[in-house]
């Protein structure tokens, strides 16, 4: 079952991490709207976090909290991308975007995973993540189609966002065994059809891809290799809990 | 021995702690109900959305409801066997949303698209005449609109597949 824990820690840490950087949008939002949007995906991506961490746990790991709040950085099996800081709406705008469709593709893709308690779960959540993906595409249309200033900021956080993006589908090391068994697809057949379906939502909002020539994905996220912010966020999110981790709340 | 039947009816004035004028039994999030001997009932629970941080609370409500009915032997587990989505609201479900002030939401045919959730239906004054303001709302379950007739806001309940 290694290969399976390997795609849940990776999934379940990409949730956790991007769950909590939404989550300091809270109070901080642009508009109420938005500080009520980033909200309640940051509720929803903690909430299939754990959903992957309770299947985790009963394939022998420790509880979800405790796996959740007790690991250091170097634990965490999340890509690079999303555990850099929020910076301005730009980036985080993009970064929602660039992310959740992938997320999206990925829960749809295990749907029919052979892996019957995974698939179970991606099937409730493909369908709730058709709202964070609306959310996505409506922003990133009318902020490159705003002003001359909200173009140019989304073009600059777009190309500062897409080599982290590319990280996200760093490969592991049971990649053929996932595919083999029907598990998952993998991850370069899913960042194919991202391509796909991303390139012409960016087009429409008068956008632009990076030359292929200047792809460089930043890699070693999966394998617990991390920026300095990830100590930061780790170290916030797990403070309370670290308190008194036996405590009921 | 009590039936499958009488638990499902003394289950029915359980409420959503958020929704109260609407049932568990009528949200759709009661998958099962067992009678596993004397005395001994066993219930399966699936959340409206996997974040919702609403369903350890409302499996401890469905058990006190079964503690009140004298079931001594009880237990209520959360799975995802039977997803959630909003076409499993029962017909007295949606009359009790509106009775809330939420649009209910509307049947979906395996698929959530922008046109199925602009121009909701208002719940103040029936107007088609609406606009989706954010598909985010107070809870994970509501997205937040605008009638631009009766000039009210509402809350929809989401349509989920």
């Amino acid at each position: 079952m290694e290969h399976i824990k390997e795609l849940l820690y990776k999934m379940a840490d990409d949730l956790l991490v991007i769950g909590h950087r939404n989550s300091e949008w809270t109070g901080l939002g642009p508009i109420l709207e938005e500080d009520i949007a980033f909200s309640s995906m940051a509720q929803d991506k903690i909430g299939h976090s754990q959903a992957l961490f309770q299947i985790l746990h009963e394939l022998g790991e420790p509880e979800p909290d405790t796996n959740a709040f007790m690991r250091e950085a170097k634990q965490f099996h999340n890509a690079q991308f999303l555990e850099l800081q929020n910076d301005d709406y730009d980036f985080s705008t993009i970064r929602h975007f660039l992310f959740d469709h992938a997320d999206q593709l990925r829960f749809d893709n295990l749907a029919n995973s052979s892996y019957e308690p995974l698939a179970k779960v991606a099937r409730k959540i493909k369908g709730e993540l058709k709202y964070h993906v609306f959310h996505a595409d409506i922003w990133l249309n009318k902020l490159g189609n705003g002003n001359e200033e909200s173009h140019a900021r989304m073009q600059t956080a777009l190309n500062n966002a897409w080599n982290y993006a590319l990280g996200m589908f760093e490969k592991g090391d049971y990649e053929a065994q996932l595919i083999a068994d029907n598990t998952f697809e993998g991850e370069q057949s899913l960042q194919n059809r991202w391509l796909a379906v991303i390139t012409p939502i960016i087009e429409k909002a008068n956008l632009k891809i990076p030359a292929e020539k200047d792809w460089e994905p930043v890699l070693g996220g999966r394998k617990g290799y991390h920026t300095e912010n990830l100590d930061q966020l780790v170290n916030e999110m797990s403070e309370v809990f670290r308190i008194e981790p036996g405590a009921e709340w | 021995m009590i039936t499958e039947k009488e638990i499902w009816s003394a289950l029915e004035i359980v409420k959503d702690p958020e929704i109260p004028t609407l049932s568990m039994v009528d949200m759709g999030i009661i998958t099962k109900v067992e009678v596993r001997g004397e005395s001994n009932v066993y219930v399966e629970m699936t959340p409206t959305f996997t974040g919702c941080p609403a369903i350890k609370m409302m499996e401890n409500m469905v058990a006190d409801r079964l503690k009140e009915i004298g079931i001594e032997t009880i237990q209520v587990t959360t799975t995802f066997d039977k997803p959630w989505n909003s076409n499993k609201l029962t017909e007295r479900g949606l009359m009790c949303l509106k009775k809330h002030g939420l649009a209910p939401p509307p049947k979906h045919e395996g698929e959530i698209t922008m046109e199925l959730l602009e121009h909701s239906i208002c719940p103040h004054c029936g107007s088609k005449n609406t606009d989706m303001k954010t598909p985010f709302g107070p809870t994970l379950c509501r997205s937040m609109h605008y009638c631009n007739d009766c000039l009210q806001a509402f809350e929809q309940f989401k349509p989920v597949v």
